[in-house]
């Protein structure tokens, strides 16, 4: 009887939590398609405001798809050979690196955004362009491609397919194209969909850097938040639920697979 | 220098074409290039700017110094406090309960409580202001029952739900991981011995969870400390560190103060990270 009282209070506790989290969600998808959210749902649902965030917004989406895919590029580029080579000499050095290219994640984004425009406020043309925006993502998205092919390369043994590749012959550019990249895929593939989604949803810093000829998703949501109707609001908010949960979902399929090792 | 002084092993066939150690260091280039023009050159004129300022090196000493910079740091630092203490409270009762239980609607559980993981702080700001805005749910509510519209999301309150809310999701992750991998031995033994449920939470399981307790808390601490955008989206005149740089910045335009702020912003952030790092021994990061 009373581990059944326990039991119920404990779920109780537990649903309240995750109603806390997922209630605002919902009503914010809702509002989003509802006539009139003042009137409730029974003022009928409609597509209009999804339309007129279209209308409005259309460009600001367009920029972030194109920063996200630009900021998985660069650090696809820059991580990966990067992670590759520090599980391979390892040391102090490796410590070193891993422990500066993190620290992004342990500064708030804000504190970033400062710096860089300090830094580069007097290039004019790369200041104003997307490309300012794009330099704040790497540096903030980096860590998370680094570590998440490093996790994966710790768990194989890359010095012996290394080896083994150089005995038949194989050059270092072969080796890491044919061998280390195969074998590296788990890690790639989480460390992209982290990279993505983190771009996406990238606010702190690209509130600071943006020009209003380069607004993104989030920046724009911010400008809604603040100067649209609530509906309008809430559509937005829509359209960016719709491009994150399926990168969402392709995270945790992945993390849930067997083989593929948890990321801390 | 260990770089070049570290023995390098040597493969058959890097005679022809780039050899293996010259490989390592293309390898690392990119990542020094982007390291280097990016974070590091940035971060060091970031402190530079800070000192620039009419007062020189002690704007530093202003955090501190200043009523006005002292008190926004203290109410940051409680914010941030109550916000992993909460966080904490709530994602181990959440946790152990289902960890212990196997029930329907679990697993829905489970993805609810880790859906808003990768909102960004724009968003949780909107999904206070939906929960307890003016147009809110509570505020409905509270009209209907008590006849009088609750509105707090603009307030200290609110901003404190804010930071609840992105960081349950994450604290409750790290809190589950852990409990997971407790020796159910343990608690048998403890059992055995005579321990009701009170003691075999007082004594086993709760000083096992510890290490998971430093390493989330602290992740939580540092990134409500940095949070901006919930604060930016509520629109609070609370005086929380990142919203004070923001306006010293874009308002005031005093720059070197706004530097000197987000330096020490950016310390406190890291020191945090850095103690629960040495105290565990584990890799954590904040982030968002």
């Amino acid at each position: 009887m009373r581990d059944r009282v326990i039991f119920c209070g404990q779920l109780v506790f537990t649903a309240l939590v995750a109603a806390f989290l997922i209630v605002p969600a919902i009503l914010s998808m809702l509002a989003g398609i509802t006539a009139n959210y003042f009137r409730g749902i029974g003022s009928g649902l409609t597509l209009q405001w999804v339309v007129a965030v279209w209308d409005l917004y259309a460009e600001t989406i367009a920029r972030s798809l194109l920063i996200a895919i630009a900021t998985l590029a660069a650090t696809l580029v820059v991580g990966v050979p990067a992670a590759y080579a520090l599980n391979v000499r390892g040391g102090r050095l490796a410590r070193t690196v891993e422990e500066v290219i993190t620290l992004p994640l342990a500064i708030p984004g804000l504190a970033i955004a400062l710096a860089l425009l300090l830094t580069y406020n007097g290039f004019g043309d790369f200041r104003r362009s997307w490309l300012f925006i794009l330099t704040g993502h790497v540096v903030f998205t980096l860590p998370f491609m680094v570590r998440s092919v490093m996790a994966v390369l710790s768990g194989i043994d890359v010095k012996t397919l290394d080896e083994s590749a150089a005995s038949l012959g194989a050059g270092p550019w072969r080796r890491f194209r044919d061998v280390i990249v195969p074998n590296a895929r788990p890690g790639i593939l989480a460390g992209s969909l982290a990279v993505v989604t983190l771009s996406l949803g990238e606010f702190n810093l690209t509130w600071m850097l943006h020009t209003p000829l380069t607004k993104t998703l989030p920046v724009g949501l911010a400008d809604s938040y603040a100067s649209m109707r609530l509906e309008v609001a809430s559509a937005y908010t829509l359209v960016f639920f719709l491009m994150i949960i399926p990168l969402l979902v392709a995270m945790q399929l992945l993390a849930d697979r067997p083989g593929t090792p948890e990321r801390s | 220098m260990s770089f070049f002084a570290k023995p390098v092993p040597t493969f058959a066939g890097h005679a022809r074409g780039l050899s293996h150690r010259s490989f390592l260091r293309l390898c690392l280039l990119p990542l020094a290039v982007v390291a280097a023009a990016f974070f590091l050159l940035p971060m060091v004129k970031l402190v530079i700017v800070g000192a620039s300022g009419e007062t020189g090196l002690s704007a530093y000493a202003a955090i501190v110094t200043q009523p006005r910079y002292r008190a926004t740091l203290i109410n940051t630092v409680l914010l941030a406090a109550a916000t992993t203490a909460a966080s904490l409270a709530i994602a181990t009762i959440a946790g152990l309960f289902l960890q212990r239980h196997r029930f329907p609607g679990r697993a829905l559980l489970v993805a609810m409580l880790t859906f808003p993981l990768a909102f960004p702080g724009v968003v949780v700001g909107f999904m206070i202001i939906l929960l307890a805005g003016r147009q809110g749910l509570v505020g409905e509510l509270t009209s209907r029952l008590i006849g009088e519209k609750l509105v707090f999301a603009y307030s200290i309150q609110g901003l404190f739900l804010g930071y609840l809310y992105f960081s349950i999701p994450r604290v409750i992750l790290t809190i589950m991981a852990a409990i997971e991998k407790l020796d159910p031995a343990l608690e048998e033994a403890a059992r055995a011995l005579g321990a009701g449920p009170w003691a075999v939470h007082r004594d086993v399981i709760l000083p096992a969870l510890v290490p998971a307790f430093v390493a989330s808390g602290a992740i939580a601490f540092a990134t409500a400390m940095g949070a901006f955008g919930t604060a930016f989206t509520l629109a609070t005149n609370i005086d929380v560190l990142p919203m004070v740089i923001y306006t010293e910045f874009t308002l005031s335009a005093n720059i070197a103060m706004a530097a000197a702020l987000s330096v020490g912003l950016g310390l406190v952030a890291w020191a945090m990270l850095a103690l629960s790092r040495s105290l565990t021994g584990g890799t954590i990061a904040a982030a968002g």
